[in-house]
């Protein structure tokens, strides 16, 4: 049990990571909670699964469309919809909660409410400290673990990095010293939104796709980057590990702990704002802007 | 006959000289007097759940409208207030007139809970933070299924009301009352401080205002209208289940809330009135209604596009201007202000010759 408490929790932590990282570059960069953040996920799972079974490509052809095709998606939206009501946080918010319930019913609409079974990128197991392993969950793993590490690269060993690490910390002293403030948000939105496709696009052999599949990462997500502190990566990065632990041990050791494993996971959360209203490692945002 | 006179004079000096007053009176009289007019039950229905969660929007706007505390999981005091009577009238077998308050006063302690979970965070941090109160309710309410139904929830709850017509009255003659009730606090001096509050809470603080207590008031005051909306809801379907502490609810009231307008409390009234009868009647299109969850999206995205501060404050700014001198409303087609003569669209200096007892007044601006 302890093995795959470490496995799963791992596996689940990378994904969690993804998810949590983009978001926080947004919410860091522009100030956007957005909403339909996991609406991208779902929209890669279901583009990778009509390219790769309706259409038959290969998995590497159809993955590589699927994250490019929402990546560039995202930034249609996010100029149609978000960037003419970006004064208004309110409106910004529930533009994003429109968006997400627009593309959940298009999904339901073309697709149909039931699970879809996706065939695993990798087949077989791989036995490790006495516990199977199925390589998809391996593949997850490694591609989690090399999206980060990209992350990194680009956030801090390029200009561009460096142009959106400034727009995070101080975003009108940033526009000052000349950074085109709008392309460095649409690169962001770009940036987060394709890992959330690649989270999307690796895990939708592994977990159900439907077209509900964006609310429970959402929440988690939103958990995991509260928890970590808002903006700061590296807080996302171990909130994610930590609650991908915390859900694992829940489901694992404890009776009825698959109902529990969210509002443990929550619980977490909310504990540690107690404690620290700014999260693990947030900054405390002296006056927002 | 005197006081007829008298009712006659104040509703044509305060009600009838401003459009928005005159269109929220016509909104209570059709209320009102639907049910005799026209009692199909279907349309009682619907306009029955409209009222319930128009009690749900604007106690969500007084907390997040007013004092700025944007609150995610308004859903809590909703179910809480749900479950609360639910299990109430049947484990205990009290009458649904009881436990409607019983419902309310349970809430109302998960607001002052909630509040005072609350009182440390700010902005995001908070609406995030509030979004996981009622995942965890829900968690904890599906690990005791014997307790809870599960996913089934509470059913068999009698109702308040035999015919449809009854409930209807009940739920709008409590809507009204909510509501107006609402409107008056916020528009009173304590609606002033949590004005105060949301703009700046530091400065608040400076000037004596204990926030934390009053955040948590609001929490709990806001708590008990939701949990009351909520009682009201279970009592009416005779159901309490796992959908009223749900994410979508606790987003629907945030859509309610933005898109009828933040800070007013007749907005997210208006939204839900708007809606909520709108997504039914697109549900009743057969093969259309699968749609209708898109569409209703659609149309808010499409709204907030053109009115980013919402539906009421725009369509107010158009039919009403604001004396720039006294600060206050005017219907459109006045040119003078109605209370202190000066001239509306002072802008244009040709207009204001035209006038005589704003040229004499030029001076005091």
């Amino acid at each position: 049990m302890l093995q795959d408490i470490l496995v799963t929790g791992l596996v689940n932590g990378g994904v969690y990571a993804l998810l949590a990282i983009g978001f926080s570059l947004i919410f860091g960069v522009a100030r956007i909670v957005n909403i339909a953040h996991t609406a991208f996920y779902m929209l890669a799972a279901y583009c990778f699964y009509t390219l790769l079974v309706k259409t038959g490509l290969g998995f590497l052809l159809s993955a590589l469309i699927a994250v490019g095709g929402v990546t560039l998606f995202s930034v249609l939206c996010y100029r149609l919809v978000i960037e003419p009501v970006r004064e208004h946080e309110a409106a910004v918010l529930i533009a994003t909660i429109a968006l997400a319930l627009i593309f959940q019913e298009l999904m339901l609409f073309t697709f149909g409410g039931h699970f879809l079974g996706i065939p695993s990128t990798l087949e077989g197991a791989v036995r490790f400290l006495g516990v199977s392993i199925p390589y998809q969950r391996l593949l997850i793993l490694v591609v989690a673990a090399v999206m980060l590490a990209a992350v990194w690269f680009v956030l801090y060993r390029t200009r561009l990095g460096l142009a959106i690490r400034a727009t995070a910390n101080d975003l009108e002293v940033a526009n000052l010293m000349g950074m085109n403030v709008h392309r460095v948000a649409m690169a962001t939105v770009a940036i987060s939104v394709s890992l959330a496709a690649v989270a999307g696009v690796v895990v939708a052999p592994v977990f159900v796709v439907d077209p509900f599949m964006w609310l429970a990462p959402l929440v988690t997500m939103l958990a995991i980057v509260v928890l970590g502190g808002l903006g700061s990566l590296k807080g996302s990065l171990i909130g994610a590990l930590i609650i991908g632990y915390v859900e694992a041990i829940t489901v694992f050791a404890v009776p009825a702990g698959a109902y529990l494993k969210g509002a443990v996971a929550l619980l977490i959360m909310v504990i540690v704002l107690l404690v620290r209203p700014e999260g693990l490692f947030g900054v405390a945002f002296e006056e927002e802007r | 006959m005197y006081w007829l006179r008298r009712g006659w004079a104040e509703l044509r000096n305060e009600v009838f000289v401003l459009p928005s007053r005159t269109l929220v009176l016509i909104w209570v009289v059709a209320l009102l007097a639907l049910p005799v007019v026209y009692g199909d039950p279907y349309v009682m229905r619907i306009l029955t759940m409209t009222c319930i969660f128009a009690i749900f929007a604007a106690s969500w706007d007084l907390l997040a409208g007013y004092t700025g505390q944007v609150n995610f999981g308004h859903a809590l005091f909703f179910g809480a207030g749900a479950y609360a009577s639910a299990l109430m009238s049947l484990k205990l077998g009290l009458s649904p007139w009881v436990t409607l308050w019983a419902g309310a006063a349970v809430a109302l302690l998960f607001g002052f809970l909630a509040g005072y979970l609350c009182l440390r965070l700010r902005g995001s941090y908070l609406s995030l933070a509030t979004l996981a109160f009622p995942l965890i309710a829900l968690g904890i309410l599906f690990a005791f299924p014997d307790f809870s139904g599960g996913e089934l929830g509470v059913s068999g709850l009698r109702r308040l009301m035999v015919t449809p017509t009854g409930n209807y009255y009940v739920a709008a003659l409590s809507m009204l009352a909510v509501v107006f009730g609402l409107w008056l606090l916020a528009d009173s001096k304590f609606g002033i401080v949590l004005h105060a509050i949301r703009d700046d809470e530091v400065a608040a603080r400076a000037s004596g205002i204990n926030t934390p207590r009053y955040k948590m008031v609001v929490f709990a005051i806001s708590g008990a209208a939701a949990g009351f909306a909520g009682a009201l809801f279970a009592h009416y379907l005779r159901v309490a289940g796992p959908s009223t502490l749900e994410v979508a609810l606790s987003f629907q009231v945030v859509i309610w809330g933005i898109f009828g307008g933040l800070a007013t409390i007749y907005g997210p009234v208006t939204a839900v009135f708007i809606l909520y009868p709108l997504t039914e009647w697109l549900g009743s299109w057969g093969q259309f209604g699968e749609l209708r969850l898109l569409i209703f999206a659609i149309i808010v995205l499409l709204v907030l596009l053109f009115m980013p501060r919402g539906l009421t404050p725009f369509v107010r700014d158009k039919i009403e201007t604001q004396c720039p001198r006294c600060k206050q409303r005017n219907a459109f087609w006045k040119k003078i202000c109605r209370l202190c003569g000066a001239t509306l669209s002072g802008l244009d200096p040709k207009l204001q010759a035209q006038v005589p007892g704003a040229k004499r007044l030029v001076g005091h601006q």
